[in-house]
């Protein structure tokens, strides 16, 4: 049972095997194209780190969740622009340990920024933002104009 | 080269499970001539969701995520809802009864203290 297994991050995308190499334009043409999930998992080859987001949507609001271990509340900034929620931020690396040999060092420190494009109009003074957990939660309230709405017809 | 905690390893044979039910945290580990210290990425899990447990020099730490209140239909989905589950294998001069564990924001640390007898010590000549 000591076998040891080289340890593979189970969410990260698979690099392209060399066959597929062979379609790197195709690649390339598809990381245009492709819709936002595609691309946002495309980018974390380019970027250091990509905090994983979630979007939900109920009728009066729009949720945005974010894991973002082990930050301070103050080093995260979000930002409305445009319809889109930016979210950005720095985790920055302490250098907690004096002397320390480092053994293993797999989490990221630095920057990182993601945007998400709203699908719906959001007021944005009452955006409220919580972070619990290493797990940043922004709530969203829609619009009075962007709620659906049930229409009476009064047939006279 | 002596033994670190790093020898990892995946699930044992003995409790074997299905290999998606778990994801790897992410962790740096430091040595310093005290001890070691292991950072483990792990959000979502409050300190109730630990559990941390020793097998001889084997540690494992599994963290079990807080279930979150459902908030509608969901748009766009990155992140993985499955529990957190990895294994180390100690250096066996880690003083096993003085692990500690702390949990802030996501990040549990471990301090795993080596016992008395292995560390450096300078001894003075009368």
């Amino acid at each position: 049972m000591n076998n040891l297994i080289r340890w593979n991050r189970p969410t990260m995308p698979a690099w392209p095997t060399f066959g597929r190499l062979t379609n790197l334009r195709d690649e390339i043409d598809r990381l245009f194209e492709s819709p936002l999930a595609e691309l946002a998992r495309t980018s974390q080859l380019f970027s250091g780190w990509t905090p994983p987001i979630d979007v939900y949507e109920d009728k009066d609001n729009l949720y945005v969740k974010l894991e973002l271990p082990g930050m301070k509340k103050e080093d995260i900034e979000l930002s409305l622009h445009d319809g889109s929620l930016s979210i950005s931020g720095e985790r920055k690396s302490e250098n907690k340990y004096e002397g320390a040999d480092m053994h293993r060092s797999e989490r990221f420190f630095g920057r990182f920024q993601r945007t998400v494009s709203l699908p719906t109009p959001v007021a944005t003074d009452k955006v409220k933002a919580q972070y619990k957990e290493g797990i940043l939660s922004v709530t969203l309230p829609k619009t009075e104009e962007a709620k659906p709405k049930q229409i009476e017809v009064n047939v006279g | 080269m002596k033994a670190t905690i790093q020898k990892e390893q995946r699930v044992g044979p003995e409790h074997q499970r299905p290999e998606t039910e778990f994801v790897s945290p992410e962790v740096n580990i430091f040595e310093t001539k005290d001890g070691y210290m292991l950072e483990a990425e792990m959000p979502g899990v409050k300190k109730e969701g630990l559990e941390i447990t020793l097998d001889g020099n084997e540690l494992t730490i599994v963290g079990r995520r807080e279930p979150e209140p459902p908030c509608g239909d969901l748009l766009f989905r990155e992140r993985n809802v499955a529990d957190y589950r990895r294994t180390f294998e100690l250096d066996p001069a880690i003083d096993t009864t003085r692990v500690s564990a702390k949990m802030d924001q996501g990040v549990l640390t471990l301090t795993l203290p080596k016992s008395e007898r292995v560390k450096p010590r300078r001894i003075t000549v009368d």
